[in-house]
């Protein structure tokens, strides 16, 4: 196990230092001069050639990364052109919002798809299974940011039961699920953004559990006069690990994925964060912003990857 | 003495052989026995159909405003589906903005499945440092949520339809990279291409007839699933102000300014997020009904 932990690790640092090369990257592909957003237009050659010396931006483009990297390690993201304030404390001001936001969303979506996906799979070719399959393919074409403009049209401009946007009366201070007030605004984005992942787990359970029934295991289980109700549990027990472990991976992608949502609800989340530093054009905010959740990315993904091979004994560890 | 000479045996007529239709028959007949694939292929043809003939369809032109006409209801003098908040025809805009949206879907699949593709098959068949670089490369990418990366993209690089495009085809190019490689890998091991390098065959021959043949099929299903993602990304970066600039129409841009309108009138903000539904949800079922067609274990 220890050997298969090292063996990962490995494997992913490549990766973020690839993912982190292109957040650096993404500067440059702004348009213009990095300089720009700092200086007047009619700044003289003088003031930009210091100013470049200053941010170290004479150097080589390795050396540059390098630079920014040991930065970045440090803690320091830069600071927001819009605000003035370090990004790093802009992003951990939204951070937990987003995590609430998309924790929430697929602890919801993971109990509804697996329902509907082992139905959908124990009788495969069925008429359940092709409802099932409908329902989750409606799922995954729906644009997201749609369906929350529907929700709040009908929730709360037409039924006036739920508030349309923010997050309630204490802001982004720590969220009490006892809180009615809170809870009231967390609902209609939670129903939102939950509609993708379980069109997506859904699937997957049907997979698995279709694909659990046809092996010769559960024949056996049968011939034995197993009731029916045991064999399910059977097929369910050996079908959790995969559907589990698609299960982390939509919240990795939740946590970037939710800026459509988190815009429409105005959910001062990472999301909000970034559709914010769009409109402003605040790069450092919009580097950061993505450095930060692309690793988040990165680690769920790993976290999956070690939390499946533990729970799978057929996963080898070599 | 008489020769009794046995009556020649009656032959059976030759059994009819079972007709072959060929792979690609069967997958023609399967999809022509469909119908929920038909009758999703048949609403995407239309879409696309009134997308390309906008000009002539639209009852009014997208562009001009009226400020008395402002989000007037359905029917509202002669403009069928109401008005948008600058009291521009709703029907035309619809119409015109079917053209970028799908433009988003289509393109960057178009680009991603060739280059991805063209990427992925290379990987494959070199194997070795070439597969190890290329693959490396696609799991950066791999790296980031789609969504993510095309904020990040189009963000860093700033609005328009051009980089817009260019986003979406960088998120399209891994998955496709992978899904490519992995299917060459697989035929390359194969022992009719070892046979047929074996009787002497050459290699863009082999390549040709029998690792593109068997390949071009995962390619083809993946990428057309892609496609619905890509309008549902497209709009999504036209919504975040990304992509389409106004006034130009664009269903993703259009749920963005209407968005505001849902107070004075609510159905209006729904009309181009139904569109954005009724494209993407009828391009995953021929997707799907493509998928199960050219599946040969069926």
């Amino acid at each position: 196990m220890l050997l298969h932990l090292q063996r990962r690790l490995l494997a992913v640092l490549p990766i973020a230092l690839g993912v982190s090369m292109i957040c650096f990257l993404l500067v440059y592909l702004a348009p213009g001069d990095p300089l720009q957003t700092l200086l007047p237009p009619d700044a003289d050659a003088e003031t930009v050639a210091k100013l470049k010396q200053l941010y170290g931006l004479d150097r080589p483009l390795p050396l540059q990364y390098l630079a920014w990297l040991w930065q970045v390690m440090g803690g320091d993201l830069g600071q927001s052109i819009a605000t003035g304030r370090p990004v790093l404390s802009e992003i951990r001001r939204s951070l937990g919002n987003t995590v609430l936001l998309a924790a929430v969303a697929v602890l919801i979506a993971f109990p509804l798809a697996m329902l509907l996906g082992t139905i959908a799979g124990y009788r495969s070719g069925g008429w359940m299974d092709r409802g099932v399959t409908g329902t989750a393919i409606l799922g995954v074409s729906l644009p997201n940011y749609w369906l929350g403009i529907v929700l709040v049209i009908l929730f709360s401009v037409e039924l006036g039961w739920l508030p349309a946007s923010g997050m309630g009366p204490d802001g982004s201070g720590t969220f009490n699920p006892l809180h009615w007030e809170q809870l009231r605004h967390i609902i209609l984005p939670v129903v939102t953004l939950s509609m993708i992942p379980v069109g997506i787990i859904a699937r997957t359970a049907r997979a698995s559990i279709s694909e659990v029934m046809a092996q010769d295991f559960v024949t056996t289980l049968r011939a034995n006069g197993l009731p029916e109700r045991r064999v399910l549990r059977h097929a369910v027990k050996n079908a959790l690990p995969s559907v589990l472990a698609v299960m982390g991976l939509q919240f990795g992608a939740l946590m970037g994925g939710s800026i459509l949502v988190e815009t429409v609800f105005a959910w001062p989340g990472t999301g909000f964060l970034l559709s914010k530093a769009i409109l402003t054009r605040d790069i450092p905010v919009l580097q950061g912003t993505i450095l930060v959740l692309a690793m988040i990315f990165v680690a769920t993904n790993l976290a999956v990857d070690l939390f499946q091979s533990s729970l799978d004994p057929r996963i080898k560890r070599g | 003495m008489s020769v009794t000479t046995t009556p020649a045996p009656v032959l059976a007529p030759p059994l009819a052989a079972p007709r072959s239709r060929g792979y690609w028959g069967t997958v023609g007949y399967r999809l022509r026995h469909d119908p929920v694939t038909l009758f999703f292929g048949a609403l995407l043809l239309m879409i696309i159909l009134s997308a390309l003939f906008a000009p002539w369809l639209s009852p009014f032109d997208p562009y001009k405003e009226s400020i008395i006409r402002r989000l007037k209801v359905p029917g509202y003098m002669g403009h069928l589906l109401g008005t948008d908040e600058l009291g521009r025809d709703m029907l035309s805009r619809l119409l015109h903005g079917g053209r970028i949206t799908l433009m988003m879907g289509f393109v960057p699949v178009l680009v991603a499945t060739l280059v991805g593709g063209g990427l992925g098959i290379l990987a494959g068949l070199a194997g070795g440092r070439v597969n190890a670089l290329i693959m490396r490369v696609m799991d950066v990418f791999y790296a980031f949520p789609s969504v993510l990366l095309a904020v990040a993209i189009s963000g860093a690089m700033g609005g328009g339809v051009f980089n817009a495009l260019l986003a979406l085809s960088l998120v399209f190019i891994p998955p496709l990279c992978r899904v490519a490689e992995t299917a060459t890998t697989q035929v390359r091991n194969l022992d009719f291409v070892d046979a047929a390098r074996a009787t002497g065959a050459k290699l863009h021959l082999v390549l040709w007839h029998h690792v593109l043949g068997n390949v071009l099929g995962p390619i083809l299903v993946y990428a057309s699933g892609m496609i619905s993602v890509g309008i549902l990304l497209g709009s999504g970066l036209s919504f975040l102000g990304l992509g389409v600039k106004p006034p130009e129409p664009d269903w993703g841009l259009m749920l963005n300014t209407l968005r505001q309108a849902i107070y004075v009138n609510p159905l209006l903000a729904a009309l181009p997020g139904i569109a954005i539904f009724l494209t993407s949800v009828s391009i995953n079922m021929v997707s799907d009904g493509l998928r199960s067609a050219m599946d040969v274990r069926l």
